[in-house]
């Protein structure tokens, strides 16, 4: 349990790279459903898209995770080293589930609903928020989930391109070949990820719709 | 007074292969109830979607209140018409209070006002409110359900009700139970209705006339007494189905 000792030890140093860490994660999280849930409701409603889209996003997660960071560090704007360009590939491998999910969701609602809906005299936009989005919410927040546990993972190795968190323990141990070091990161990553999938887990039966 | 609903002449073609209705025409004053009856798949639904405009027919013109369907703003004229479809139709995230009170809210009733009105419609249909009001529909059982979607689609009063099998989900004494309530219900609303079934004797109590159809057309449009009498072979062999039953 040497790691353990030196988690204590240097518990200032962890308690910043957790902060790091936490804070990645939050903002791709935030910004993968910023961009994914509107683009789901998006493909919902244009059938059309969802080839090309749903292809877009499924290519990005395929790209290896170490890769991608590269191929983003030369490109202008959004490029660099550094937390920015981190969490714009933490964002693109989020969407995945994300954008997945809420088409699926909206899809997944019983058409009879939606025709009994419609059949009230509801409009399109009264149609989806007051009875696909809340029927959907249960598996939109199911996709969150995913993407959040998956983004704790991903960030240790945004440390590789300077942005901090946990992983900056992961690249030194590696670096110094001291297993310590390693578990000192990958630990804490671990049960934060844990953690997360719990707390999300939570959330989702709290508003996630029972049906019968 | 303008009919309450009027085909005329009107076809309907869902695409190749799919249902469709021909050259149908009926007129339906206010305050009738018009029984469609027929096999499964000959466009007895068909008819109610065209109806509150979930379908536009391919020729012909359908007549809401002496307008064209067409003519009509399509949420002007949902909220205008009632709707029942088979417990299903109930939505799943909303209490019974929510789902009875629902087009009152889409139509901007004062908050106390649809409560009220909703107390008033599920004391009608037979459920205490203070019992009800606050359940998912999953917590009701299949004759409950169906006393709420009743209690939903006149809440906004609408002059028109229509209805698709709305006791076909239910067990023999449930239906025939809420078959007999609606009857009295029926008197007191003065609603024009109309109903597809495929309950011959749900039919002749419930209908002012009964409408039969066969494949996609309207063989016959008769008051129940007449309709008993007639001698169009499908009419025939719909009541033979019957008395073959009771004997």
């Amino acid at each position: 349990m040497e790691w353990l000792q030196f988690l204590v030890d240097h518990r200032g140093e962890v308690f910043r790279l957790t902060a790091e860490h936490i804070g990645l994660v939050g903002l791709a999280t935030i910004g993968a459903m910023a961009i994914g849930i509107p683009a789901g409701v998006f493909l919902h409603r244009r059938p059309r898209w969802r080839v090309p889209v749903l292809g877009f996003v499924n290519v990005v997660q395929t790209v290896p995770s170490l890769a991608l960071f590269g191929i983003l560090i030369p490109l202008p704007l959004i490029g660099g080293i550094g937390a920015r360009t981190a969490l714009i590939a933490l964002v693109l491998y989020a969407l995945l589930p994300v954008v997945t999910n809420t088409a699926a969701g909206l899809a997944g609602v019983d058409p009879k609903v939606r025709e009994a809906a419609v059949a009230m005299g509801m409009t399109n936009r009264q149609l989806l928020w007051k009875v696909e989005f809340p029927l959907a919410l249960g598996v939109i927040l199911t996709g969150v989930r995913v993407a959040t546990v998956i983004g704790v993972g991903l960030a240790t190795i945004a440390a590789a391109i300077g942005a901090g968190g946990l992983g900056v323990f992961i690249f030194r141990g590696l670096a110094m070949l001291d297993s310590r070091l390693i578990l000192a990161g990958a630990i804490p990553a671990a049960a934060m990820a844990l953690a997360a999938d719990f707390l999300l887990g939570l959330v989702e039966r709290r508003f996630g719709v029972r049906h019968a | 007074m303008n009919p309450a609903v009027e085909f005329r002449d009107v076809s309907f073609q869902h695409g190749p292969g799919r249902p469709t209705l021909s050259s149908i025409s009926f007129v339906l004053p206010v305050g009738e109830t018009l029984a469609l009856i027929g096999r499964s798949g000959s466009g007895k639904t068909t008819v109610l979607k065209l109806i509150n405009r979930l379908f536009e027919p391919t020729t012909g013109i359908v007549y809401v209140e002496g307008k064209a369907t067409t003519g009509w703003d399509p949420i002007r004229l949902r909220r205008r018409i009632g709707y029942v479809l088979q417990e299903v139709g109930l939505l799943p995230h909303l209490t019974v209070a929510e789902n009875v009170g629902l087009v009152p809210r889409l139509e901007g009733w004062e908050p106390v006002r649809t409560e009220q009105r909703v107390r008033e419609l599920l004391t009608l249909v037979g459920l205490d409110p203070d019992r009800f009001a606050r359940r998912y529909p999953h917590e009701l059982s299949g004759g409950q359900r169906q006393r709420v979607g009743v209690a939903r689609a006149v809440a906004a009063d609408p002059p028109l009700v229509l209805m698709d099998e709305p006791f076909g989900a239910l067990d023999p004494i449930t239906r025939a139970e809420l078959q007999q309530e609606f009857k009295e219900l029926q008197m007191q609303l003065k609603k024009t209705l109309v109903i597809v079934t495929h309950d011959v004797p749900e039919a002749c109590l419930l209908g002012t006339r009964i409408g039969l159809i066969q494949e996609g057309r309207l063989v016959e449009c008769l008051p129940p007494a007449e309709f008993l009498r007639s001698t169009h072979p499908e009419v025939l062999a719909v009541l033979r189905t019957l008395s073959s039953t009771l004997t």
